[in-house]
């Protein structure tokens, strides 16, 4: 059996008695082994780990009631604890290191991206040189040549490209994403991953998932037992909504420089294809945010309404927020020194959701966070969806997309009539799309749909498919 | 740094480009307030790099370190930046050559000499600070080079990592903030005083004669005043209690048309917004205590040439207030968006906009007054938009008073305080008493409590005295569980990569509200246990 599993749910009592270490070393050199003992203590490498071998290998009032103090805890952090770190950007560069210069070696981290000038101000591991390149390569590279013994694997990918099997693999995963979509992908696959005999959690399918995110100048760090404690779903709400303008105050009746960016976003853009026809924007295209200011500019000015800059048309075609190295560090360390817990039980880890906020003095806030009864994600609760006969497929959609329950991003309906599976809409492959999408106009009851079938709808937002039973309103 | 209108893209300089996410959070002159900061770190352990790489990524101006140790292998554990072949060298060089290399744009020296030496022999040697980092100090350096920074009214920031506890501590005699960045701000509509442009704009508006699509997009502020204008002629006064405001925001609601059938919408987004705007927008224009001090102080001070120009400043608003301003502090000038069409708001904008720039005005003026009185002294630079931000932020302006570190240690310290927060068994303020405590033990000692594995058990019995002694000598019992004293003793003053991660990121931006004046420091000791992950901070 996985050692490192044994370790952190065991129940069989470590036959290396915490006691004796320290009685063994007040007897002055009163044996050969203790000798050897004390001489191993000397040595330069040993001293590498001091620090956390103080907390590893002596009790303390705050442990953890599973802590052993023992030799044997550094050994399995450093020999077989597998874990994940997702993103290896603001928050991903401080987590390697952290991690790392905790006696972590067996790192893995995802990341899709590549390195932008914009990262150097806080992605400490990237240097101008590596603009261009992938950050989960450049990041492991560093890690693994300045903290000697770590051997950080990278994977230059989204997290969509892998499966049950990958996550299955780690006994840890540590997020520090920007994305709430991505966010709830990993919740949900950790879930999926979970298993029940007779009803029954088995504790050692519970990959634990650490999570930090920030803006700006404020953060927060949480951790999640999937299917213990609160998960990402439960907490949809928390997040704030984002800022969308009404679209007739963009066309109609602009204020605000905001206003006149969005306009040419949103309605310009379309219409005059500055670059050739059917370009997307790039935001990331300096010469597309140049286009875009100039025009803002000019609407700007026929209205009257100042401030329109470059700096603020990048930040709302982007949907830039903004970022400092501090706090990424803080939000990473806070994460970091929970994973060393989780791993070592040598003090219990949070429970189970920190805030923090140091615009006025330094501000921090610590609550538990409850498990949501009937959260679409992690409870057994069967999920409802109310509907009238007359609702059209797309209300339903909507429905899906703009409740702040599901908050889903391209639902697919597939629903279960006289026992067959029939596709209601599915965004892809376009083929289909294309022949589903008449089903958008017309009625639950010209589908065929009835009080209490069952709805599986799958979205982006997670790996699994959720099974509604519809509900017939009259 | 940030390319004026019609230029193109291409002209925004690689370091805008680079710094574009935190310049969205301190401006361009934030920045360049940073790049004008030297900052000296004390001793380059895991707490200092990590205070310093934050400090150097977003581009501060120049570091010295202070350290004369060399590379131990403990280093190699827990700070990133020494390398494992670099045992044995001095750790100032190491240390600061790899953190610069985070940042090409900062400079950077290291002085590999004892601090104490450098204390004794070279007071002056700090004065080219804007502000000091220090680590890992013996109790008796530490209260030495409190004194000398206090004297020389340079901020010092004290970072600590001790086990699973942080300890932050900011030593400034007057920290002033123009720019604090409030995180919750009502708006400032002066529905109670509208100032004549606004009042008569407002009165030429007849909302009856509107047309509906006009009528839907008057922005709520002129509803609001004209709802109020006829509150008060029924009422005789302006509504105060929780049952007029809900009263006057039914009368809000009856201003409101029915929706002609078929139009969409089903009510005036203009009046909804009024209605739930009443409770703030009907708040009497006041002076917010703080700011109050703060006028009150100013007032009191004799100008002279020393004298800062924050204070200056402060001093031509207090007679701003008391004369042209009628005892209002200056028309803010930004208000919130409404819905409304883009004339009617854009005009209503212009008078706050208007209003504020003249009241603005008078401050400068009598800002010059003063300056010419004080004969010729350093010209406040761009005097003109420092009093125009001075007076758009004179709602949130912010003075810290500190207190030194050495008083805190040997002089009078908050005792109430202290006792209060220990009768609270949660209170963070126990790892304060046990980092006193450990302090003690090491001036005695010369090592602190369970640094040696053979003297755990012994170390903690000698802790116990050291904290008992320390609380009598506050006037408290022994009232500190053994749990805490066993627990330091444990961690034996191991720092921590995590823990040490942590507060080096809250000492950074510490260091970035001194440097920069925008935000507010923590006045002035912080506390993190890692082992709750809580937090406080106390003034002792």
């Amino acid at each position: 059996m996985d050692p490192v599993r044994k370790l952190k749910f065991r129940t069989v009592k470590d036959q290396d008695v915490f006691c004796s270490r320290y009685l063994a070393l007040q007897l002055i050199f009163s044996t050969a082994s203790d000798i050897i003992v004390h001489l191993v203590r000397m040595l330069p490498w040993g001293e590498r780990w001091g620090e956390v071998r103080k907390l590893l290998e002596r009790p303390g009032p705050f442990t953890h009631p599973d802590f052993e103090p023992s030799p044997d805890t550094l050994k399995m952090l450093q020999e077989n604890m597998k874990v994940l770190v997702i993103g290896a950007g603001g928050l991903g560069c401080e987590l390697l290191k952290d991690l790392a210069l905790m006696g972590f070696t067996k790192l893995h981290v995802i990341d899709m991206d590549t390195i932008d000038l914009s990262n150097l101000n806080r992605q400490f591991l990237f240097r101008k040189k590596d603009i261009g390149e992938s950050k989960a390569k450049v990041a492991a590279e560093f890690v693994n040549h300045r903290v000697k013994g770590c051997h950080v694997t990278y994977y230059n990918n989204k997290i969509q490209d892998f499966g049950e099997d990958f996550y299955r693999s780690f006994h840890l995963v540590v997020c520090g994403l920007d994305s709430i979509v991505a966010r709830r992908w990993i919740n949900g696959m950790l879930l999926s991953l979970l298993c029940y005999e007779d009803g029954m959690l088995e504790q050692n399918s519970v990959i634990p998932l650490v999570d930090g995110g920030t803006e700006g100048f404020k953060g927060n760090a949480r951790v999640v037992l999937p299917g213990l404690t609160a998960c990402i779903e439960c907490t949809l709400d928390l997040f704030p909504p984002q800022v969308n303008f009404p679209l007739c105050t963009i066309a109609h009746t602009p204020r605000l420089p905001e206003h006149c960016i969005e306009y040419v976003r949103i309605l310009l853009w379309p219409k005059e294809n500055p670059f050739s026809s059917e370009t997307a924007i790039d935001g990331d295209d300096p010469q597309h945010i140049n286009w875009i200011f100039e025009k803002a500019q000019k609407r700007a000015a026929e209205y009257g309404i100042g401030g329109v800059t470059y700096r603020l048309t990048q930040g709302v075609v982007k949907r830039i927020i903004p970022a400092v190295a501090s706090t990424n560090a803080v939000i990473a360390a806070a994460c970091a020194t929970e994973a060393f817990k989780l791993a070592t039980s040598a003090c219990t880890p949070m429970n189970n959701y920190f805030v923090f906020n140091d615009t006025d003095g330094i501000y921090t806030y610590t609550y538990e966070q409850e498990k949501k009864e009937d959260c679409v994600a992690c409870s057994q609760v069967p999920q409802e969806l109310e509907m009238k006969l007359s609702d059209k497929l797309q209300d339903i959609i909507t429905t899906l997309a703009e409740s702040l329950q599901y908050q889903m991003k391209n639902p697919g309906l597939t629903a279960m009539i006289d026992g067959k599976t029939k596709s209601l809409y599915l965004h892809s492959p376009s083929s289909i799309e294309e022949k589903l999408r008449p089903n958008l106009k017309k009625t639950i009851e010209e589908l065929g749909l009835q009080d209490g079938m069952e709805l599986a709808v799958a979205d982006v937002t997670s790996p699994n498919t959720v099974l509604f039973r519809i509900k017939i309103k009259t | 740094m940030e390319s004026s209108g019609g230029t193109p893209s291409c002209e925004l300089t690689d370091k805008a480009k680079k710094y574009d996410r935190q310049l969205r959070l301190w401006g361009d002159h934030g920045q360049v307030a940073l790049e004008s900061g030297h900052v000296c770190l004390i001793n380059a352990s895991a707490s200092g790099t990590e205070t310093l790489k934050s400090l150097v990524l977003p581009g501060l101006g120049s570091v010295t370190i202070i350290d004369d140790t060399k590379v131990t292998p403990q280093d190699v554990g827990n700070n990133f930046f020494v390398e494992s072949e670099s045992v044995g060298s001095a750790r100032g060089e190491v240390t600061l050559r790899l953190l610069l290399e985070l940042n090409p744009e900062v400079r950077g020296t290291f002085v590999e000499q004892p601090l104490t030496e450098i204390l004794d022999n070279q007071p002056d040697f700090f004065t080219p600070f804007s502000c000091v980092v220090a680590t890992c100090l013996p109790e008796c350096t530490l209260l030495t080079l409190s004194k000398v920074l206090w004297e020389a009214k340079i901020p010092l920031v004290v970072v600590r990592t001790y086990g699973m506890i942080g300890y932050l501590r900011v030593q400034m005699e007057e920290h002033t903030v123009v720019e604090s960045h409030p995180d919750n701000e009502m708006p400032d509509l002066r529905l109670d005083r509208p100032f004549p442009a606004l009042q008569k704009y407002i009165d030429g508006l007849d909302l009856d004669s509107m047309d509906h699509r006009e009528h839907s997009h008057v922005p709520y502020v002129v509803i609001l005043y004209k709802v109020r204008q006829r509150w008060i002629q029924e009422h005789g006064a302006a509504p105060a209690s929780y049952k007029e405001r809900k009263a006057f925001a039914e009368m809000v609601r009856e201003g409101m048309r029915q929706k002609e059938s078929g139009s969409g919408d089903t009510f005036e987004e203009n009046f909804e917004e009024g209605i739930k705007a009443v409770n703030t927008a009907l708040l009497p224009t006041t002076i917010p205590s703080g700011v109050q001090s703060i006028l009150n102080e100013a007032s009191s001070i004799t100008p002279s040439p020393t004298t800062k120009p924050f204070w200056i400043m402060a001093r031509a608003l207090h007679e701003f207030i008391t004369s042209e301003g009628r005892g209002a502090l200056p028309v803010r000038g930004t208000i919130p968006d409404m819905t409304a069409d883009s004339e009617k708001y854009i005009k209503v904008q212009n008078l706050y906009r208007e209003q504020a720039a003249q009241d603005a005005d008078w401050v400068l003026r009598r800002v010059q007054e003063h300056s010419q009185q004080l004969g010729p002294r350093k010209v406040i630079s761009s005097l003109e938009s420092s009093v125009k931000t001075f007076c758009k932020n004179a709602h949130a302006l912010r003075v810290i008073k500190g207190k030194s570190i050495a008083e805190e240690y040997k002089g009078s310290i908050n005792l109430s305080e202290i006792g209060s927060h220990l009768e609270n068994p949660d209170s963070e303020l126990v790892w304060y008493v046990m980092l006193r405590a450990v302090d003690q033990f090491q001036s005695e000692f010369r090592a602190y409590p369970g640094y040696f594995q053979d003297q755990v058990e012994t170390d903690i019995v000698r802790l116990k005295v050291c904290v008992n002694k320390l609380l009598a000598d506050w006037g408290c019992g022994p009232i500190i569980k053994d749990d805490f004293i066993h627990e330091m003793c444990r961690y034996g003053a191991a720092e921590v990569h995590s823990v040490a991660a942590y507060m080096g990121g809250c000492a950074a931006q510490e260091v970035i509200k001194v440097v920069t004046g925008q935000y507010v420091p923590v006045n002035h000791t912080h506390i993190y246990s890692a082992i709750t992950a809580t937090s406080a901070t106390f003034s002792l």
